[in-house]
């Protein structure tokens, strides 16, 4: 555990003295380099910020019309049927669509029914082990203006089935 | 695709308020979110600036070069559009690494910079088979050392907070292998449709 974190912790700050350390040893200027990579990320948050308010402001009217809820509520008992557990199904459509509302629904889940319960393991490693897939092509795509994303969206929704049911499967294997 | 996806989302949302009472939440969701996308791509600068900065200076130190030929026998397979030396490589290793251990606002920039570079190889706008197979890689998430989890675990004073690591571990393998291969069936299912 304590290793994990050291690791975590050193990690950065190494990189950035190994980068800064050969920088200066090859007698380059390191903080006008640094300025002008940064200007480039200036630009970047500003072009981004359309594509994020559609996808964010398209996913909050979902979600706040009870629509998502509805559906959930709808196709819990065919996926109760084959075994999922029905506290976990929320956090499961959630997490591909938006990463704020599945964190939040993460720590609800490890707040009411506690870390080290089946529920908290579950969706603990729900959490850890896919990402939000519509946010990531919003923001890489959105960065340099990609407009046809082909199978993009196909492929990652398919992966983020995948590794929920791959969860599901590992965490009752393990702890079940 | 994406277009209808979120068209359907915000339509979906707005006839169903009609019918649940909730076009009051609607309303305020909307104004809400908008501000709060705000913020987000405003917090983002920070991230951007420094991680930009940083790895501009890693670049033109020739740091990113090494990162490449560490790791350039298993990338070479996966990408085999991108040529061995070209900056993309660089920028795709570095988010991988970033995201390996849970680094996710380091991961972000570096992965723009990838997709950029990416497009340069292409120079079209539409995505490339490289830009999808490295997007496929991302979403199914590659973190090793979910950080932000073992602290949520913490503060909920969990016996033993890093004990879904392993499992974790696991998952992220089946979900970033089967993502490759969804990748690759869908890319060789293209290419045979062009061909026709």
């Amino acid at each position: 555990m304590s290793f994990i974190t050291t690791v975590s912790a050193w990690l950065i700050p190494c990189f950035i003295l190994v980068v800064l350390l050969t920088a200066t040893y090859k007698r380059i200027p390191t903080y006008e380099t640094f300025v002008e990579g940064g200007k480039e990320g200036v630009k970047l948050a500003f072009s981004l910020l359309p594509f994020l308010v559609g996808m964010i402001v398209s996913i909050a009217i979902l979600q706040a019309s009870g629509a998502m809820t509805a559906f959930i509520h709808l196709i819990e008992p065919v996926l109760v049927m084959i075994g999922v557990p029905p506290e976990i199904i929320p956090l499961a459509l959630v997490r591909p669509i938006s990463g704020t509302a599945a964190l939040g629904m993460t720590t609800d889940l490890i707040e009411n029914f506690g870390p080290d319960s089946f529920i908290g393991r579950l969706a603990s490693t729900m959490q850890g082990s896919t990402d939000t897939t519509l946010y990531i092509l919003t923001v890489y795509f959105g960065a340099v203006g990609i407009k046809k994303m082909r199978y993009a969206l196909k492929v990652g929704l398919l992966a983020d089935l995948l590794g929920i049911i791959a969860s599901i499967v590992i965490v009752t294997l393990v702890f079940g | 695709m994406v277009n209808l996806i979120w068209a359907c989302m915000a339509m979906i949302g707005i006839v169903y308020a009609m019918f649940n009472g909730t076009m009051e939440n609607v309303n305020k969701a909307l104004f809400e979110s908008a501000n709060n996308a705000v913020t987000l791509s405003i917090g983002l600068i920070s991230i951007l600036v420094f991680w930009l900065g940083i790895m501009k200076v890693a670049e033109s130190a020739g740091v990113l070069k090494w990162l490449i030929r560490l790791f350039r026998p298993i990338v070479e397979k996966i990408f085999p559009e991108i040529p061995r030396d070209h900056p993309a490589m660089g920028y795709i290793l570095s988010n991988i690494v970033a995201n390996i251990f849970g680094l996710g606002n380091a991961a972000t920039p570096m992965g723009i910079k990838a997709m950029e570079q990416m497009k340069v190889l292409s120079g079209t706008d539409t995505a490339s088979r490289s830009m999808i197979t490295f997007l496929a890689i991302n979403t199914s998430s590659l973190t090793l050392i979910p950080t932000t989890v073992i602290a949520i675990r913490m503060q909920y004073n969990s016996v033993s907070p890093t004990e879904i690591v392993g499992t974790t571990i696991i998952a992220t393998i089946v979900s970033t292998v089967s993502a490759l291969i969804i990748d690759r069936y869908y890319y060789f299912k293209s290419v045979r449709r062009d061909n026709k």
